[in-house]
């Protein structure tokens, strides 16, 4: 009896499981197999004879091509940078400053950003660029992009930065390190973990943002990736399904490399653990 | 080296009192142990001295400078953590040379002492590894040596034995006296270990509440603890504790109503500090304290409460009406559970303290 | 923002603030002051400027780009115009899409999917949690305009695979999102979001101690009962933390728009879309701007609503 019980249990795991698995991952298998199709379909079939040359029509546009590999890594690694940067630095300000208040002040900025950051600040957004002289340009589109990344990249910054023994820090201090030193010398390479999850992280979200590039730029040649897409349509106006999907493949295919490699390397999860 | 003098410092964090109205001196080359439960202070106090927190009130001084409000730095200290505090991303010799480092020391210059140090502290062949590839014993060794290698006027520990097992702290705690005998450092070594600190230190400052309980040498604190305070907590097992009421006239301590000590042999002692009345407590040591299985002019009745083997000796914990007491029995069998035994208290080493938990006399 | 933090953590049981501080002020501040300035220039400013924006006639051409009047409340009027303001395609027709979005897809969809999932797999490991776990994630992570391309093929009528497998099961082939438009967004949206959820719940259930779930299981709880007595009570914080985030991402997300265009016939035109058509189709900065407050003013309520349940909570506990 047990053990037909434990029988019937892992039958239903086995099968629990896959539903989740076919319901996470059926819509996307359309873009595993299109790009290799030779004529254009919304259905999923795995080709006769595989064929590249839907890439090499891809790679034909050099619009969508540029868009790619130039504006999308501006954007993308710039936002990166930045977020990480002063990320990193105010999550040790705030971690090692004694300020009263400061957990919730973190918690509210992160909620003011979701509020904010979303689509509600578009105009302002724009318009500020637009004072700023930032309207199509790629810093505009950094900078913005960082301000709304920022509050929950120090969120999760913090936790590591938390994680470090202060004795470290107060030894360094007795023997006479300066704050810039012990930054560098200790908190730094002991943050290096939390800095390179939030950097892709970061480089993730920019990498496929859509509303702000599209708000922000106006000269074709500037678009990322996302917005050039869209120019792979027919004269009549209709997507050409095999080349936006061997696109949609290029395009998603970092993001897939960079998730593997945080797997890899840190195990994807809430980092740290989280506090109850 | 240095004295350490502490006038009236008390730190606050937020309404809780951390340290409150201290004044300590720690003479040139002494070594003193800050002891006490957690929470006590102790370790605060160090802190203060380290310069990691400054004092709302009340001054310090390390040698003939005040330094109340100087950064750790410019207060010529080292200072030894309890998690040893050795940097995992580098090896052991960056860890040691760190201090070197900061002070521009060449690498070359920097590598020479820190070997020279290493190796006195038999750790030299382990200078290439990380604080994680060597053992426990080792990294408390290390982070000594970070601080030797800083060649301050004071040392500071704060519980730097308490993350080893049980048998390298003994030896550690040899290496660690060698040492300070041998450099002749100021030094202050927080614990929470009476055995420790009895074995370490010159002077001993037992805390409590932010307040300094005791200060002497380890016997005299064990041997004549100043409050109930240090008396419940020195020695294992500690010293018994009993509420009783003294009656000067009739020569008697009664305790629990029923049971009557005569101190008539010792009025006189006692009397100078006393007056009749209710609130005393008795204080007596396990040891001093010896039972007969008939009963003997001056012994008190009580049951076997629980017998427990030390090896070559017992602790044998007997109720006497509502209290317990312990007493520490030196032969080869204990007498059974329940059994009702005679007590004999060595009067000549007894306690008595006040309402207040001040020692009388 | 198309998705939020890997990680989460509740701010309670921190007394990280009580302890003094390694830095004095002046250096913390040092530390401190880009991130200052960004969120000084690009979340509070446009803050505040959306409501002075709000009382504008400001448009992105013509003499009122340079020159914006002061029309008081004449935007909100117009967009709480009672005649026409349920209509398609107008701001309460918006609204109502949103409300059922986020409830839809936030609070039933990715907060259910995820507690669930989270609770099945808690204390499993291996391959099946590996893979669960890494398709949802993906489903999370890939861009916005992939996904929505693949959506659009998964759904489409004739030759999409989702109608594959339900006419291959004698269920039909439904014009998805022409006659369940506002259905569609929704399964999408959950589809798109669970993993924060998952993820989160997850970590929730890892710190609690087995020792209590032990305890359960030698007085023989039932798995429900083991839920509902000691897994509930210890999340609530975490439940509520997961639903002021989901709700706040869902209420402010575009992707749909990828989807649908916000139609058919407005039948998806959720509120982030219609300021998005009003501001930067029609170029109405003013009324944008106030359909903006409005959004802001509703989740800002949200939230407080949401931190009040998690106040309580926290005294309760």
């Amino acid at each position: 009896m047990r053990e037909y019980e434990s029988h019937l249990s892992k039958a239903f795991i086995i099968v629990f499981s896959l539903v989740c698995v076919a319901f996470f991952s059926v819509p996307l298998l359309w873009l595993l197999t299109a790009p290799f199709t030779p004529k254009t379909t919304l259905a999923v079939e795995i080709p006769a004879n595989p064929t590249l040359e839907n890439f090499r029509r891809v790679f034909d546009n050099s619009f969508a091509i540029r868009a790619l590999f130039r504006n999308n890594l501006i954007i993308a690694g710039g936002a990166m940078l930045m977020v990480s940067t002063v990320a990193t630095l105010a999550s040790y300000g705030l971690s090692r400053t004694r300020l009263p208040g400061k957990n919730t002040l973190v918690y509210v900025l992160m909620l003011f950003s979701s509020v904010v950051g979303g689509t509600a600040a578009m105009v302002p957004l724009f318009l500020l660029a637009h004072n700023l002289h930032l309207i199509d340009t790629h810093l505009g589109v950094i900078l913005v992009l960082t301000g709304g990344l920022l509050p929950a990249a120090i969120f999760m910054m913090r936790d590591f930065v938390e994680s470090i023994p202060r004795s470290y820090e107060e030894a360094a201090i007795v023997y006479g390190a300066s704050p810039l030193r012990i930054f560098c010398d200790i908190a730094f390479p002991l943050i290096r973990p939390g800095v390179a999850v939030v950097a892709i992280w970061t480089f993730v979200n920019a990498w496929g943002a859509f509303l702000i590039p599209v708000v922000m730029l106006r000269n074709p040649k500037n678009m990322p990736a996302s917005v050039a897409l869209y120019s792979f349509y027919s004269e009549a106006g209709t997507p050409i399904h095999t080349l936006v999907a061997a696109y949609a493949f290029l395009y998603g295919i970092p993001v897939l490399v960079l998730y593997l490699l945080v797997n890899w390397r840190f195990g994807f999860r809430f980092f740290g653990g989280i506090k109850s | 080296m240095a004295k350490i003098l502490l006038e009236h410092v008390t730190k606050r964090f937020g309404e809780l009192i951390a340290v409150n109205d201290v004044t300590l001196e720690v003479h040139d080359g002494e070594f003193v142990a800050l002891l006490g439960p957690s929470g006590c202070g102790k370790t605060t106090t160090l802190r203060l001295i380290a310069g990691l927190e400054v004092p709302n009130a009340g001054r310090i001084q390390i040698g003939e400078r005040e330094v109340t409000h100087l950064p750790p730095r410019e207060r010529d200290v080292a200072m030894v953590f309890q998690d040893y505090a050795l940097y995992p991303h580098m090896t052991l010799l960056d860890n040691i040379g760190y201090p070197l480092k900061v002070r521009g020391v060449g690498r070359r210059e920097m590598v020479g002492r820190v070997t020279e140090v290493a190796q006195k502290l038999q750790i030299g062949d382990l200078l290439q590894r990380r604080p994680a590839q060597v053992s426990g014993g080792q990294q408390q060794r290390a982070s000594v040596a970070r601080a030797l290698v800083h060649q301050a006027q004071v040392f500071l520990f704060d519980e730097p034995l308490s993350n080893l097992d049980a048998k390298l702290r003994l030896e550690a705690r040899a290496f660690l006296k060698h040492l300070q005998r041998e450099v002749g450092v100021t030094a202050v070594y927080v614990t929470h270990d009476q055995a420790e600190a009895m074995a370490l230190a010159d002077r001993i400052v037992v805390m409590n509440y932010g307040k300094i309980m005791q200060i002497g040498d380890p016997l005299q604190v064990y041997s004549r603890p100043a409050n109930t305070f240090v008396a419940s907590f020195m020695g294992n097992p500690p010293m018994n504790l009993l509420p009783c009421r003294v009656d000067l006239a009739a020569g008697k301590i009664i305790f629990d109503d029923d049971y009557m000590l005569d101190i008539a042999a010792h009025r006189e002692r006692w009397s100078a500090a006393i007056s009749n009345g209710p609130q005393f407590t008795l204080g007596i040591r396990p040891e001093h304290i010896s039972i007969s299985p008939t009963q003997l002019p001056g012994t008190i009745p009580s049951q076997v409460y629980a017998v427990q083997p030390l090896g070559g000796e017992w602790l044998v914990v007997t109720q006497v009406g509502r209290e317990l007491v312990s007493v520490r029995l030196f032969q080869d069998e204990a007498p059974p559970l329940a059994e009702t035994v005679w007590l004999r208290f060595d009067l000549a080493r007894t306690f008595l303290y006040g309402s207040d938990g001040e020692l009388l006399q | 923002m198309q998705f939020g933090p890997l990680y989460v953590s509740d701010t309670e049981g921190y007394d990280v603030e009580k302890r003094p501080g390694i830095f004095s002020g002046k250096i913390g501040v040092a530390f401190l002051a880009p991130a200052l300035v960004f969120v000084a220039i690009f979340l509070i400013l446009p803050f505040f400027w959306i409501f002075y924006l709000s009382f504008t006639n400001r448009t992105l051409t013509g003499i009122t780009a340079a020159h914006p009047e002061f029309v008081g409340l004449a935007n909100y009027e117009r967009l709480f115009d009672t005649d026409r303001w349920m209509r398609l395609g107008e701001f309460g027709n918006a609204l109502w899409i949103t409300a059922r979005f986020v409830l839809g897809s936030a609070i039933l969809g990715q907060a259910v999917v995820g507690l669930t999932i989270a609770w099945f797999f808690y204390r499993r490991k291996g391959f099946l949690r590996e893979l669960v776990f890494t398709t949802a994630v993906l489903a999370w992570i890939i861009p916005e305009v992939v996904v929505a391309f693949a959506w659009s093929a998964f759904l489409d009528v004739d030759r999409g695979t989702l109608n594959t497998i339900l006419a291959a099961l004698g269920l039909g082939k439904p014009d998805w999102l022409f006659d369940h438009p506002l259905l569609s967004i929704i399964i999408f949206n959950t589809w798109r979001g669970s993993a924060f959820s998952i993820l989160l719940f997850s970590s929730a259930l890892e710190t609690i101690p087995p020792s209590y779930v032990e305890t359960a299981d030698v007085v023989g709880a039932s798995g429900w009962r083991k839920f509902r007595d000691i897994f509930f009570p210890l999340m609530r914080g975490h439940i509520l933390t997961d639903l002021i985030l989901i709700t706040l991402w869902t209420f402010n997300v575009f992707t749909p728009f990828l989807l649908t265009g916000g139609g058919p016939r407005f039948k998806t035109e959720l509120v982030s879309i219609y300021t998005y058509r009003t501001a930067f189709k029609f170029f109405e900065f003013g009324k944008g701007s106030a359909i903006a407050v409005v959004m802001m003013l509703i989740n800002l309520t949200l939230a407080m609503g949401y931190l009040i349940m998690l106040r309580r909570q926290k005294v309760a506990s």
